[in-house]
Parts: structure tokens; sequence; C-alpha cells
């Protein structure tokens, strides 16, 4: 005899109603770059991920931001919303806070900058470099993009080579491309 | 290490809808439940590691099990639990325990803190109703000798 389904409802309704999680996920299937999984903290969103598996998640969430980490759909209903606004092309810039706890203060920098580059605009990995006091640093900021937690909200997906090619994004390639095509920042 | 609470919660959401239907029936279960799983969740951070953490959440729905009977039979008789004034809690018998293998530990816990039975102790700590009832025996021995 296994639970029923609205019994466990209701739990996880009730944990996340009560103030009790330190994150709160949830999978969300079929966005238009696939199905994302978004992890939210009582500060805001902490984590969107392209490999909605969550078993890849737990460990890593529960070291950064406590062990407290449960599937809730309520919490991150704000994060879902604003991304099919996003998605559908009626929204350019997010309204939920987001909540970085933990990472290096390097990551942190890049991330705050990246945070300014604009709907429908790119930047290189260079410039971003320059940006947080070291023009050389470019393949640093490159690693910093790929272990972004929080991407499409800090939009790495709109800093690309100096060349002018996409060179490469933590959920593939085409997502990228599909995102910056949505934004108008290519044709 | 504490495993995630998702985790945690999985593993045990079915065995302790599972116990508590048995103990308390369809309708009142479901209240035991959440109740069950917010105090687990409330006292989480506090744990200091991740073991036994089954017989931990069935302490706690035996403990609401007890409480949900006394709530309703104040005076009468209590069916099935034989539970008594004065009875011991987890944190008073905790102290005294501390010092035994974990197995024999949960195992006295369960029995004389909350008065479950062998088999529901076998099914808390993952073993059959002999072992428990041997773990809780050789507890008892253990502590005579150690106070000794």
């Amino acid at each position: 005899m296994t639970i029923s389904p609205s019994f466990d409802e209701r739990f996880r309704a009730a944990a996340a109603t009560a103030g009790l999680l330190d994150v709160a996920f949830d999978v969300v299937p079929d966005t238009p770059v696939g199905t994302l999984l978004i992890g939210v903290t009582e500060r805001g969103v902490c984590r969107i991920s392209f490999d909605p598996e969550p078993e890849h998640h737990l460990e890593e969430l529960a070291r950064a931001y406590g062990p407290r980490v449960l599937r809730s759909s309520k919490p991150i209903e704000q994060m879902r919303r604003e991304l099919d606004e996003y998605f559908e092309g009626r929204r350019q810039r997010f309204d939920i806070a987001t909540d970085v706890r933990g990472i290096p203060a390097y990551y942190e920098k890049v991330l705050a900058e990246l945070a300014h580059v604009e709907y429908g605009h790119t930047t290189t990995y260079g410039a971003l470099a320059a940006l947080t006091g070291n023009p050389r640093a470019a393949r640093a900021v490159g690693t910093v993009m790929n272990r972004n937690p929080i991407p499409i909200v800090l939009p790495c997906h709109r800093v690309i080579g100096a060349s002018g090619s996409l060179t490469g994004y933590g959920g593939g390639l085409d997502k990228k491309e599909h995102l910056l095509r949505l934004e108008g920042a290519i044709l | 290490m504490i495993p995630p609470f998702e985790t945690f919660y999985a593993a045990h959401r079915d065995e302790i809808f599972r116990f508590l239907d048995r103990r308390l029936g369809r309708d009142r279960s479901e209240d035991a439940f959440q109740e069950t799983f917010l105090r687990a969740l409330r006292a989480y951070p506090r744990l200091e590691h991740g073991d036994h953490l089954r017989a931990w959440v069935f302490t706690i729905a035996s403990r609401i099990v007890v409480d949900d009977v006394r709530r309703r039979k104040p005076d009468g008789e209590l069916p099935e639990l034989a539970v008594e004034d004065g009875l011991p809690a987890f944190e008073d018998l905790a102290p005294l325990t501390d010092d035994l293998p974990p197995k024999e530990r949960a195992a006295i816990v369960l029995r004389y803190g909350y008065d479950l039975s062998y088999d529901e102790i076998g099914a808390a700590i993952g073993s059959s109703e002999q072992a428990a009832r041997q773990a809780a025996s050789a507890g008892v021995r253990r502590l005579r000798k150690e106070q000794r």
C-alpha cells in the first residue's frame, strides 16, 4: 500500500506554507527549451537546470542551502509564471530575486555583472572579464557561465565569443540559440 | 551527513502511512501523517547525523498515535496501546541509552518509551520481530551492567 497522492500533495503544500523548507523545487515539463528543474528559497530563485532529474541536484542543494529540500509546486509558481511570460515574449526582465548564497566571491562578482546584460543584447566573455577587473580572464568567465546556477534569469546565454560565435552553453547550444532568437539578438 | 529531506521523505512516507493507517484508521491517519512529517521537518536541521532516521520517524509517528488515542479517550482504556501516565518520553530515555549500540537503543526507546509492539519495532529498525526483541533485551542487559 503506497501513500495516496492527495496525502502526499497536502504534506508538500503544508511544508511550504509553514515556511519549513530550505529549498522548494519542482520540475516544469515542456518549456520551449525543454524540461526544467526550478528551485527557490525564501529569498528567491536559487536553481534553474536543464537537467530535470531531481536526484542530480538534491545533495548539492542541501549542502548549499540546508537539508530541508523538498519538491513542492506552490513556492515555484512565481518563477514559473515569469518564465512563461518570458518564453511568450511578454517579459524582458525578471522580478524574482536570486539567491546564490555560498558561491565563491569571484563567481558572485561575475554573475552580478552578468545580471546587467540587457534583454536582446549580447556581450563577450572578454568584455565581462574586463568589467570584473581582469580583461584576460575570459576563460575564467567562461567557467563561471558554464556553472551558472540560474541560467535564463542570470542571462549567460547573452555571453558569446569575441568572433561572434555562440561558443558554448551548459544546457546545449541549441538552447542558447533559441533564447537569443527569442530575444531578437540573432536572426 | 543528513540526506536531503526529499530523499528521507520518499524513503519512509509509504511505511509511515501504512503504520498510521493500521493504528488509527484512514479518517485519522491523514492528519497524523501530516503531523508526523511536519514535526520531522521542524526537527530535521537539528539532527546531528543521518543514522537511524527510520527508527526516528517511527518514533515521531508513534508519539502522535499515542497522543491521538489519548485525546480521544481521555478516561477510558486505550485499545492496543497500554499507555500510562508518566510514560518516559524519548527525551527522558535518550540520555540513559546514549552509549548503547544504535539498534539496541532504538529498540529500547520504541519499546519502553513508546510501547510499540516488537513487530512494529522490527518494522521501524528494519529487522524481524524476533531480532527486535533480542535487541531490546540485549540493551537492557547492557544497561544493567553499566549501572553496576
